[in-house]
């Protein structure tokens, strides 16, 4: 059996009912998994004895625009034991969009979720120090969206004064 | 003038000035002081803004701000087509350019289904190695100068020097090379290139054990990294670290042999560890990197095949700029690639590739148009500094120097 066949017997075995899609594009593995189960779920990857994904890589979310459910939060995790990245996708469906944090089970996730939050406004919820990444404090709008246009929003950053 | 004349004729502020001046040394020994070092501070690097927290010299909490030198790569990455994104890749790690314009073509090449040819391919291995040790050369030689060794940065940037000119000649320039092309690279390389390059390996091996002799003897140099900034095994994962900072704390992860891309698996290279995870470990590190570069360049150098240096395959790989003007087919493909782009399928795609700082990942959702729906950078300076915060706790200011530079972020690519 290789490694991702084992992925998935395993995942199926515990997760049947909660994964909403697998796909696997260009040999990349991908679970699409309920919002509501995206903690659970991480924590089995990373504490199962067979799995071990004890590595987070990346969180970022796609913005889809015209869709129904328009964020779709993706992380990428690393297992040293199987040598495998896989992928988790997670549609969120409320507006303003939030999700529950992963930072408790991969720390790491701490400041991917935080640049995630800075560019695409998705609330994550129990993260210890949402702030913003990289846009300063009092900004308002979120840069990575596709209702932001490329040039920016005249007057949403504070330029210097004429001099009296 | 009218507001200074104020303040001069303010009463309350003047005996709040007074009263100040009265500070004692108990009152600083009892108090603890926020400081700010950076964004413009020579050894941040670049523009990280560290506020420290300190009681007396010792850092009690560190919180790095990013964003400095945010210019949206990723945004724009949204709004231009896969070829155009080539040059804008240089300016992420500016230190080693062509491993990131690697990285990128690899990862659409990936996404649309395009092979480069063999040849392409042990040359972009060739430019990325050359380009790993100008990377490391940069790092070790600010590393010491940061430490206090400024002899060191003269010799390192002497033996990069020798790599840029080598570049010049390959890609027609010595910084921002933009050198890779999705199906292939940008020209082929001649037989005075490797000649070159084979006499700058020759030189670079006694030049490094030179480098190891001034600062290995240097008692300094040695007493102000060991044991500082710990980073435990555990602790490297959990944070994310990647690149020679995850490897000098012990841990075997090497994109380039987990998971080989180009041709690294007919290549015979090792993967140093150190178990320490020390400031002094992650100069060893590097240096030992560096050797094994050289070890993977005079394999490449022999190995590397006859043939063509890009794809034929018309609806994608942009055609010779000869073959445009003289044949119509050619040129009808160019105006539909260069308007329209290549149109990789519906879908999306991780590809990483071993940076010197790290793993650089590309995350590419395609949606079947010529320009990308989104374009994730999963860029290892931005991974490693996260691990900062936890190294300084308990350290000294100046150790704080030391513990930046050994992780080496570069914040062009931290910002992205």
């Amino acid at each position: 059996m290789n490694t991702k066949e084992l992925i998935i017997e395993k995942v199926k075995e515990k997760f049947g009912e909660s994964i909403e899609e697998i796909s696997d594009f260009r040999d990349d593995l991908c679970f699409t998994i309920k919002r509501d189960q995206i903690v659970t779920f991480g924590k089995f990857l990373k504490e199962d004895p067979d799995l071990q994904f004890i590595m987070c890589k990346d969180v970022t979310a796609i913005d889809w625009a015209t869709r129904k459910n328009r964020f779709t939060t993706v992380y990428h995790i690393y297992s040293f034991k199987l040598n495998y990245t896989l992928r988790l996708k997670s549609n969120i469906d409320d507006d303003p969009p939030t999700i529950e944090s992963v930072s408790p089970v991969w720390p790491s996730a701490n400041w991917y979720e935080r640049e995630t939050w800075d560019m695409y406004g998705i609330k994550f919820i129990n993260h210890p120090d949402l702030r913003r990444m990289y846009m300063p404090e009092g900004f308002e709008h979120h840069p990575l969206r596709k209702d932001f246009p490329v040039l920016g929003i005249p007057g949403s950053l504070p330029l210097p004064r004429k001099a009296d | 003038m009218d507001r200074i004349s104020q303040i001069y004729n303010d009463e309350k502020l003047l005996k709040k000035l007074h009263d100040d001046r009265d500070i004692t040394i108990e009152d600083v020994l009892e108090n603890e002081m926020v400081i700010n070092m950076g964004p413009q501070h020579p050894a941040t690097h670049g523009v990280l803004r560290l506020v420290l927290r300190l009681d007396g010299e010792t850092v009690t909490g560190i919180v790095p701000e990013l964003g400095y030198l945010h210019r949206g790569y990723e945004k724009m990455a949204e709004n231009m087509s896969y070829i155009e994104f080539i040059p804008h890749t240089d300016r992420l790690d500016y230190t080693g350019t062509m491993c990131n314009n690697v990285g990128y073509v690899l990862a659409v090449e990936k996404l649309a289904g395009i092979e480069a040819p063999k040849r392409a391919q042990y040359i972009r291995m060739i430019v990325s190695e050359l380009s790993r040790i100008a990377a490391h050369m940069v790092a070790i030689g600010t590393y010491a100068m940061d430490v206090g060794a400024v002899t060191m940065v003269m010799w390192t940037f002497r033996e990069r020097e020798k790599i840029n000119s080598i570049f010049d000649r390959i890609a027609g320039a010595r910084f921002t090379t933009s050198y890779t092309r999705i199906g292939g690279v940008a020209s082929d390389i001649d037989d005075q290139s490797i000649s070159e390059i084979a006499k700058f390996l020759s030189e670079l091996e006694p030049a490094l054990v030179e480098m190891d002799k001034l600062l290995l003897s240097n008692r300094i140099f040695i007493d102000r990294l060991e044991g500082i900034g710990i980073l435990p095994k555990e602790d490297a994962i959990a944070l994310g670290v990647t690149g020679p900072n995850l490897r000098a704390s012990g841990v075997e992860y090497d994109v380039r042999r987990a998971k080989p891309y180009l041709f690294y698996n007919e290549i015979d290279f090792k993967i140093p560890t150190f178990t320490q995870g020390d400031c002094l470990a992650r100069y060893f590190q590097r240096g030992d990197e560096v050797r094994e570069s050289i070890k993977i360049l005079r394999q490449c150098l022999d190995k590397i095949p006859n043939g063509e240096v890009i794809a034929n395959s018309p609806k994608k790989v942009l055609p010779h700029k000869t073959e445009i003007y003289s044949k119509m087919e050619e040129l009808i493909h160019d105006f539909m690639i260069i308007n329209f782009g290549i149109n990789p399928p519906v879908g999306d795609t991780f590809f990483s590739v071993e940076n010197p700082k790290g793993e650089l990942g590309f995350y590419i959702v395609s949606n079947g148009s010529g320009q990308p729906w989104k374009l994730k950078i999963h860029s290892p300076s931005f991974c490693n500094l996260q691990a900062l915060s936890q190294l300084c706790k308990g350290a000294m200011v100046s150790d704080v120097i030391a513990i930046i530079g050994s992780l080496d972020p570069v914040m062009g690519e931290a910002d992205k």
